[in-house]
């Protein structure tokens, strides 16, 4: 927290003055959207973490018993480049995992309100005049890129429109740059920013998984030999509970990093994939793509790193414009919205979603592995001081 | 009045300041410079220029600053063997190194506040007008705040 001290005096009192701590007011305090913020805004995430624990959890758990029950035996027996490859590679996990949750995805900040104005000045000039009774036209704006027409939507909610590949989560209720999908497992969504160190953390946990797993069998076939197969599992009980983990955990992240691996080389996004925008009817090509499979995982690893376009600890000044709230979107948040099950595909805002948004349930597709969120249980608001955006500011 | 301030408070001020000074007067109308997508998701900005500044500044200048905007912008976002460089070893030291050491993208930023403040000095001020770093924006678009114009005779 930072502080800035100064001195008030106090003409009463013989001390001439006393030293008073005033609180610095950090943007992220008064940034819209439903993320939760650490460490003074150095940290950022979606609101429900549970699931990020539970993946932590896991982790850690599975990793601590191989190093306490395998590793052992198998440094001494076998080799000691064994654990400590192991170490290697789960300090590797562990810090792409919390590069990937913790870091700003690509989220774009809302128009302020001159930019919203200035917009809809010109969608009005361009619409014209609607009949009375009549539906306005879609907000759509063309551009040509790669010479294919690509279709610009407008976000009701940020008051922009979306740059080409961006996408509006509903669960953090940002516009994510090159929008990914919204990840529960990191407790963050995946987005231009943090895509890279996603596709590492699957990679590497994959590697992960293969390594614990094949060395526990290792493990329990070199120790059955010396003595027989009961005899192993009731001397390191570890082994059977890491061999169940990993043969679950193998099939989905590794079928996971195989399908990240197959985006990449295509220079597509699971959000583009779903919704079937370059599958090649009426002759759609995906335009960002360099045809090459090289290119295309030299620009998606290897490209420049982009900074954070949401200035997060900058200090508010009087000057400072807020991004004004939208009243009737934002008032006590339903139950349904904090239970959803974790929705891959993005509820796109139309001007009829923002009013009944209350009423309607999020009518996402679910993936049948993905658990249930539960709503935020009490520790989660200790992760530090979130935003709420309800408060007079 | 603004030229005035300017010559005046120039020397001693911090540019920042200088800005501060300068929403204190009236703000006639804001413009603004929207993305240009034709190559792509890269960051460029469009070049055509803007029916509101046809009185303050002339058309060359105004484009010229955008394309040196523009590619300042290619320049950061550079695919080549630098950014292939950084990237690897960045990977290499599980990504840790970025917590000591500045990336590219962010180095090519402080070159185009650099660039924003000296155009803001000799040529936008003197004119009425300010450009806003387009980061303060979010990328989106390159703000530029007109305002009132108080001097007698032409703004150039």
């Amino acid at each position: 927290m930072y502080n800035i001290w100064h001195i008030r005096s106090v003409p009463d009192i013989n001390m001439s003055a006393v030293m008073v701590p005033k609180k610095v007011t950090r943007k992220w305090e008064k940034l819209p959207g439903k993320n939760t913020f650490c460490c003074d805004g150095r940290v950022m995430m979606a609101r429900q973490k549970g699931v990020f624990y539970l993946t932590l959890f896991l982790i850690i758990g599975t990793c601590s018993l191989f190093f306490a029950f395998e590793c052992p035996y198998l440094g001494v027996h076998l080799s000691p480049a064994i654990p400590v490859f192991a170490v290697v590679l789960f300090l590797f996990v562990m810090a792409v995992l919390l590069r990937t949750s913790f870091s700003d995805p690509g989220v774009l900040p809302r128009a302020l309100p001159d930019e919203a104005a200035f917009i809809e000045m010109e969608i009005e000039a361009a619409i014209g005049s609607v009949p009375a009774g009549q539906r306005p036209p879609p907000r759509i704006r063309n551009v040509q890129i790669n010479n294919q027409i690509v279709k610009l939507k407008y976000c009701y909610t940020c008051k922009i429109f979306r740059p080409p590949r961006a996408s509006h989560c509903s669960i953090c209720d940002n516009c994510v740059d090159r929008f990914d999908h919204h990840c529960p497992w990191v407790g963050n969504c995946v987005g231009k920013r943090n895509y890279r160190y996603f596709y590492l953390f699957t990679l590497s946990l994959s590697l992960l998984t293969v390594y614990i797993f094949t060395f526990d069998i290792v493990h329990v076939v070199l120790r059955s030999l010396e003595s027989d197969f009961v005899t192993t599992i009731k001397e390191t009980p570890g082994t059977v509970l890491e061999v169940l983990i990993c043969f679950f955990t193998l099939w989905s992240v590794v079928g996971l990093t195989g399908f990240h691996t197959y985006l990449i080389t295509l220079n597509q996004t699971t959000n583009e994939d779903i919704k079937g925008s370059w599958t090649g009817k009426n002759r759609v090509q995906n335009p960002y793509s360099h045809r090459n499979v090289i290119k295309n995982c030299c620009e998606v690893l290897c490209g420049p790193a982009y900074p954070s376009v949401l200035d997060r600890r900058g200090v508010m000044t009087e000057e400072t414009p807020a991004v004004p709230q939208e009243p009737e979107a934002k008032s006590a948040p339903p139950p349904q919205t904090t239970r959803t099950t974790a929705p891959l595909i993005p509820n796109e805002h139309t001007p009829d979603d923002t009013k009944t948004k209350l009423a309607a349930a999020p009518e996402e597709e679910e993936k049948p592995h993905l658990p249930q969120d539960t709503p935020l249980p009490p520790l989660d608001t200790s992760a530090g001081p979130r935003p709420d955006p309800q408060s007079p500011q | 009045m603004i030229h005035i301030l300017h010559r005046f408070f120039f020397p001693f001020l911090q540019t920042h300041s200088l800005q501060d000074l300068r929403q204190q007067a009236p703000v006639a109308a804001k413009v603004f410079v929207q993305r240009d997508y034709t190559s792509g998701t890269i960051c460029q900005f469009q070049t055509k220029f803007p029916a509101a500044l046809e009185t303050r500044i002339d058309k060359q200048q105004f484009e010229d600053t955008i394309r040196k905007l523009n590619s300042l912008y290619a320049e950061a976002e550079k695919l080549g063997g630098r950014s292939y460089l950084e990237g690897c070893l960045a990977c290499l030291t599980a990504y840790t190194i970025f917590l000591c050491m500045e990336t590219h993208y962010e180095k090519v930023l402080k070159k185009i506040a650099n660039y924003i403040q000296d155009q803001n000095d000799k040529i936008y001020a003197p004119r009425g007008l300010l450009l806003i770093d387009p980061i303060e924006r979010g990328l989106r678009v390159v703000e530029i705040t007109v305002f009132e114009d108080r001097s007698t005779g032409p703004g150039r």
